[in-house]
């Protein structure tokens, strides 16, 4: 099979407007994390990862202007236009665009300036296809908290098939009072920061970002490089809002992904976990996991410094994986206390240098969805 | 991309209060009948006997009066892909959820407001553990769903898919599903997918 390679990528979140500030802010122990006021909560506010519309604003004048454009809109097409200015070679009538978001610009359906189809996610996708001249026809993926990395395998699949040769994969999505309302609803939303895999984890943050990364079947010029190997998705056919309690759709995922990569549990380096720091989303993956023969490896959730992103999570963790793989560092499992689901993990703690060479990447969401990825750096 | 031997080999329609199995209208109520009143109906008239559908939302159960008639005649493996999509996403139910939000939120609506829960309501009452997609799209794109069908089939992720559209806006539904196999008669085609898709539509 045709390997697919990850190439340039970008990160636009409260931890920074590229992914070297990202990556230097996880090495530092820095969350994007911060109380927000908001009446609906009995403690005054909420926890979230959340991006300055002033800064957002003044930085995407250098590519447009802000007042055209929603926040999201924004962000994607930010983080896009980063990708491509790297690559200005790129031939963008040849160069899919992927797309992934759970909710778009769902807080239109209030009262907003822009026209009443922007809230269509396929209007999105017409928006960032259109602002740089994409040719191709946008893929566009919503499927709940596993799109960003949907987003990467349907790219890969299609690449491998021969449908086109390299895929810009974007995934954003906002904390919107749409999306906070309905958390709340579910009594998920945590009164801190949330605390993914720990015994006093009391439930999610949500987050803010967009993400973008261009994948080709060229490999490229570089000491080393990262490339998808394996992946796959299988359903819990469960329950729609809970995950199943033996993690078996995500256990299969990882099964599937595994074997196609041809890798064993065994020769896994690194863990990127999903880890929302609900009570039955880790305790999920915890058996998912040990079912896996994955409980000893290095493993941590990225929440803890962004919250959940949801449609742009799975791609933002992917791209740091990728780049923890690069760089052989593992970033520490942000405000883990003590180990809280029933079976043995191997949470990261502390940043470690630490020869890589496979990576395993994990999502589930609503509906029953699930994901895993495998990478390799050769 | 691929030249696989890939059939359609089933497909059913739901449009402006009618259901269509093949060619065949299997249901059809008076044009009087709202969304509610039409879904409940075809509920009653298929024999679904499913508790959990009268939980769900529009998009959902569409879904399952389709995925009901489509899988009627067929052994349907476990390993079965979903390959959905549409335009709308979950708009009506984002209304929905969007105006309880100034008073009492539920999470039951909630839960809806994301396209692929359909995906997951068929995959449990028919026990599909498999590849779900959920794309968005301005229209009904017959490429995108068969070259994504052969991929999955090519790349063995899955013996055999469902594929098509189901969208739902402002009351108006527009459902069209189809079982993609080795089994039948009409090669599967980009062209193929279109007719079928719009021979309702004539």
């Amino acid at each position: 099979m045709k390997k697919i390679y990850l190439l340039e990528d970008a990160i636009f979140s409260p931890l920074g407007f590229s992914t070297e500030e990202n990556l230097a802010a996880i090495k530092n122990g820095s969350s994007g994390l911060r109380f927000h006021k908001n009446n609906r909560f009995p403690t005054g506010g909420f926890f979230a990862g959340i991006i300055e519309n002033e800064l957002l604003n003044e930085t995407f004048l250098k590519i447009g202007k802000p007042e055209k454009f929603t926040k999201l809109e924004q962000m994607m097409l930010l983080a896009v236009s980063r990708v491509l200015e790297k690559n200005p070679d790129l031939n963008l009538s040849k160069t899919a665009l992927i797309i992934s978001t759970t909710k778009g610009n769902v807080d239109l359906l209030t009262k907003s300036p822009f026209p009443k189809n922007r809230v269509y996610v396929s209007e999105l996708g017409n928006v960032i296809k259109d602002f740089f001249g994409f040719q191709l026809e946008p893929i566009v993926i919503s499927n709940a908290c596993i799109s960003g990395g949907l987003a990467l395998a349907v790219a890969k699949r299609f690449i491998a098939a021969g449908k086109f040769d390299q895929a810009i994969v974007v995934g954003g999505d906002l904390v919107s009072e749409f999306v906070l309302s309905g958390f709340h609803s579910f009594q998920a939303i945590s009164p801190e920061p949330c605390r993914p895999f720990s015994k006093n984890r009391k439930g999610i943050s949500l987050g803010e970002a967009a993400a973008a990364v261009l994948l080709s079947s060229k490999k490229p010029i570089a000491p080393n490089v990262i490339s998808i190997i394996g992946e796959a998705s299988v359903n819990d056919a469960n329950h729609i809002s809970g995950p199943s309690r033996t993690g078996e759709g995500l256990y299969k995922s990882i099964q599937n992904a595994l074997g196609e990569a041809q890798v064993s549990a065994k020769e896994i380096d690194y863990l990127s976990a999903h880890g929302t720091a609900t009570a039955f989303n880790d305790e999920m993956e915890a058996v998912a996991f040990n079912r896996s023969g994955l409980e000893n490896v290095p493993m941590n959730s990225f929440k803890g410094y962004y919250g959940h992103t949801l449609g742009a999570s799975a791609l933002l963790e992917s791209i740091l994986t990728k780049h923890s793989l690069l760089n052989n560092e593992l970033y520490a499992s942000l405000n883990f206390d003590e180990i809280g689901v029933s079976k043995p993990l191997n949470v990261i703690e502390d940043f470690e240098e630490k020869e890589l060479q496979f990576a395993v990447k994990t999502a589930s969401g609503f509906g029953g969805c699930n994901l895993a990825l495998v990478f390799k750096k050769d | 991309m691929s030249n696989g031997n890939y059939k359609i080999t089933d497909y059913v329609h739901i449009k402006d209060h009618r259901i269509f199995h093949g060619k065949d209208q299997v249901f059809k109520t008076e044009k009087s009948l709202g969304l509610d009143q039409f879904l409940k109906a075809s509920y009653k008239k298929l024999e679904i006997a499913y508790p959990k559908f009268h939980k769900m939302d529009g998009l959902c159960k569409l879904g399952i009066i389709a995925s009901e008639v489509l899988f009627k005649e067929h052994f349907i493996s476990p390993d079965t892909a979903l390959v959905f999509s549409n335009s709308a996403s979950s708009l009506e139910t984002d209304k929905k959820h969007q105006q309880a939000m100034g008073g009492m939120v539920s999470p039951s609506v909630f839960v809806y407001t994301l396209p692929n829960i359909v995906l997951g309501e068929i995959s449990i009452k028919h026990k599909l553990q498999s590849e779900n997609v959920f794309f968005i799209e301005n229209q009904f794109n017959a490429e995108l769903l068969k070259e994504y069908a052969e991929v999955l089939l090519e790349a063995k992720k899955t013996s055999a898919v469902v594929c098509g559209w189901i969208d739902l806006k402002n009351a108006k539904y527009d459902v069209f599903l189809c079982l993609i196999s080795k089994e039948g008669e009409i090669p599967l085609s980009k062209e193929n997918l279109k007719k079928l898709y719009i021979f309702e539509n004539e």
